[in-house]
């Protein structure tokens, strides 16, 4: 599909399927943080509730035995590589039916069988080992892609830097995508980042770059397929940047005391990259009710499933230290 | 006196240090208008502005390393690390520079820097936010270490930290920032390297740190509804430590117990092993027992995490341990 899918080329029947998973994840994540302000959920959590175009831009633009790793904000980027509701939510409960066992957490989602090498908690720790990932199917000749999601903080770590130039070096086909949404936690852009494209970072590297509206599936995923295309063909990686908003806390239940009041509100109103999609396409009432009540079932399946999962016994806590 | 919570106490030292001294500066990541994940530093930034309370980008690294240069010039900066997990990536600044600057330099050099960080499971967050990682910096000749269990304790010995003239790894724990105790209505500074004796024994003496100090506070009062009387001791200064409180301790009650959350294995615990059974051997009656978590990552499930991690049972237990009272003991996988 990524292969013959062109910019301008996007088929009504496929954005309408993007339109779908998008909404999806959206409702996923919403619930999650009704579950969670209800006490169900341990731990803490954070939801990508706008930017979900990203998530399905770059992974609808995969090949099923590509490869990704995510970040703490992973529950988006999960679920568009494929993992079913179903076990994201277990996870999220720590049932033994969650994608990670329960061992891992919102933040530590890891499903192999669908190419998800697992979200990390440590800003930035991902990345080296996309690069490996890649290496790994340069050596053997492989025709599969290894991608690294991160944020605009992510950038200022050394892996990120350290990463980008070892896989130029090596020519590796590895795609970064950094979701640009102006924010590291409650440090804005302009506190953390001495520069404002960060597609340029790739130029210390000699590395191709794309920088594209993140708000616009579409646009993300023309630029995704390119850019796998692009180091699957074996001329290299690429660092894509989607510049993004996150249309809520850093954590689920973030006072944002550090946001201005009516930002929220605005971006909102006019960067909502579900609202941009359905506008664009030709979708009834009919067609949106549809959509909606489809994927609720999906979402409420999910907590009951869920609900009705196993806890681990206290000692599987010594199982899976080593292989 | 007045009451102040762990957090409130963190921030009362901070701001002290700041108001009397110019050259007293913190930064971290998200420490300005958000006070710090834990909200620590909350309204600090209102009253001294973002040059002395500096958010920075996601690099520990490059922050521990630039709190390191800034002492070297004679400033006493407070980094925060917002997690102790994170510390990892500041492992070659804190080992190979901030530790070894005086000695390389023969004596020229001091790096008078405070590192905060904080940590701890029980909560959930998942096996890279959840670590204790204390004893790996015993294990480095040129750092200090402090672990401060209470809001008197944390107070004082932050203050101490922050006027030391050596690299100083200051640990918080997650779970204790609410906790409230009476402090001085002036701060007192508590000299590194002299433990607390929380709660006087003549049976075992339990050497415990971090949010284990309150578990074996728990612990010693069950243990004296059964007869045993139990000495709760914290060095709260893991490095240098107060290794004579602990062995006259142990002198007189014949037993030790050590316990802190961090694994057993290598841990701080099997510091004070060996020089309790090196100074006291002809005191002790019991083998030293060790409390800590069972040698795995912290998984995320709480079913899982509540049993990796040791609680007030697993002290007692190992309290029956010593006196040989072992049959009710139902935590026995925490001790070693
Ligand atoms: C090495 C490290 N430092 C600090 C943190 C705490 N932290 C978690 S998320 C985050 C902000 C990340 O910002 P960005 O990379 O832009 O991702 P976003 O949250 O915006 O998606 C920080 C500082 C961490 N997890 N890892
Ligand atoms: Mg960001």
């Amino acid at each position: 599909m990524a292969q013959v899918e062109r910019k301008g080329a996007v088929s009504e029947e496929l954005l309408r399927e993007f339109y779908r998973e998008m909404l999806l994840i959206r409702r996923f994540e919403e619930k999650v943080e009704e579950r969670f302000r209800a006490g169900e959920l341990p731990g803490f959590l954070h939801v990508a509730i706008g930017q979900e175009a990203v998530a399905v831009g770059v992974c609808r633009a995969l090949q099923d035995d590509d490869v990704i790793a995510s970040t703490h904000r992973a529950h988006g980027h999960t679920l568009a590589k494929g993992t079913h509701p179903n076990e994201l939510m277990a996870e999220l409960y720590g049932k033994v039916e969650g994608c990670s066992k329960g061992y891992g957490g919102s933040m530590h989602l890891y499903d192999v069988e669908r190419g998800n090498l697992g979200a990390n908690a440590v800003v930035g720790g991902g990345l080296p080992g996309i690069v490996g990932a890649a290496l790994a199917f340069k050596f053997r000749d492989e025709p599969r892609v290894a991608v690294a999601f991160f944020g605009d903080g992510a950038t200022n770590i050394g892996t990120f830097h350290e990463a980008l130039n070892l896989a130029q070096l090596w020519l590796v086909p590895a795609v970064f995508v950094c979701e640009n949404n102006g924010w590291a936690e409650s440090t804005p852009a302009h506190q953390q980042l001495p520069i404002d494209d960060l597609s340029k970072r790739a130029e210390a590297y000699g590395m191709k770059a794309r920088r594209v509206g993140g708000q616009d599936v579409e646009e993300v995923f023309a630029a995704a397929s390119e850019a796998l295309e692009h180091a699957r063909g074996g001329d290299g990686p690429v660092l894509l940047v989607c510049d993004t908003f996150r249309l809520t806390g850093h954590y689920v239940g973030d006072p944002q005391v550090y946001r201005p009041r009516d930002e929220l509100a605005r971006l909102r109103e006019t960067e909502d990259p579900i609202e941009k999609l359905s506008a664009r396409l030709d979708l009834t009432d009919e067609d949106v009710q549809e959509i909606e009540a489809e994927v609720v079932e999906i979402v409420e399946g999910s907590v009951e499933f869920a609900k009705a999962g196993t806890d681990p016994q206290p000692e599987d806590a010594l199982k899976n230290v080593y292989a | 006196m007045p009451e102040l919570s762990y957090r409130e106490a963190v921030r009362d030292a901070l701001s002290q240090a700041m108001r009397q001294d110019d050259d007293v500066f913190i930064l971290g990541e998200d420490i300005a208008e958000m006070g710090g994940s834990m909200g620590v530093t909350q309204g600090m930034l209102d009253e001294f502005g973002p040059e002395r309370v500096r958010n920075t980008p996601i690099s520990e690294m490059a922050i521990v390393g630039a709190g390191i240069g800034a002492a070297m010039q004679g400033m006493r900066p407070v980094v925060e690390v917002m997690y102790e997990d994170f510390t990892t990536l500041a492992m070659e600044q804190i080992v190979n520079q901030a530790a070894k600057h005086r000695y390389m330099s023969g004596g020229q050099l001091k790096v008078p820097l405070t590192i905060r960080t904080q940590g701890g499971a029980g909560w959930s967050p998942g096996a890279q936010h959840a670590q204790q990682l204390e004893a790996w910096f015993v294990h480095v000749p040129g750092l200090k270490v402090v672990f401060a269990s209470t809001p008197s304790d944390v107070r004082g010995l932050l203050w101490s930290s922050i006027y030391d003239d050596n690299p100083v790894m200051f640990f918080e724990h997650r779970t204790l920032y609410g906790i409230k105790e009476d402090v001085p209505e002036e701060l007192e500074p508590i000299p590194l390297g002299q433990a607390r004796i929380h709660r006087e024994g003549e049976d075992v003496t339990v050497v415990a740190t971090g949010r284990l100090v309150h578990e074996a506070i728990a612990a010693a009062g069950e243990a004296e509804a059964e007869g045993v009387s139990v000495e709760v001791v914290d060095p709260r200064t893991l490095l240098p430590l107060d290794e004579a409180t602990i062995v006259d301790s142990v002198k007189k009650t014949n037993r030790c117990v050590v316990a802190h959350e961090a694994v057993t294995r290598m841990g701080f615990g099997a510091e004070v092993a060996a020089i309790v059974q090196h100074q006291a051997f002809d005191y002790l009656d019991a083998p030293i027992e060790r409390v800590g978590s069972r040698f795995v990552p912290i998984p995320f499930a709480p079913v899982m995490e509540e049993w990796v991690v040791p609680h007030s049972n697993d002290v007692l237990a190992a309290i029956r341990q010593t006196v040989g009272r072992s049959e009710s003991s139902n935590g026995a996988g925490h001790v070693e």
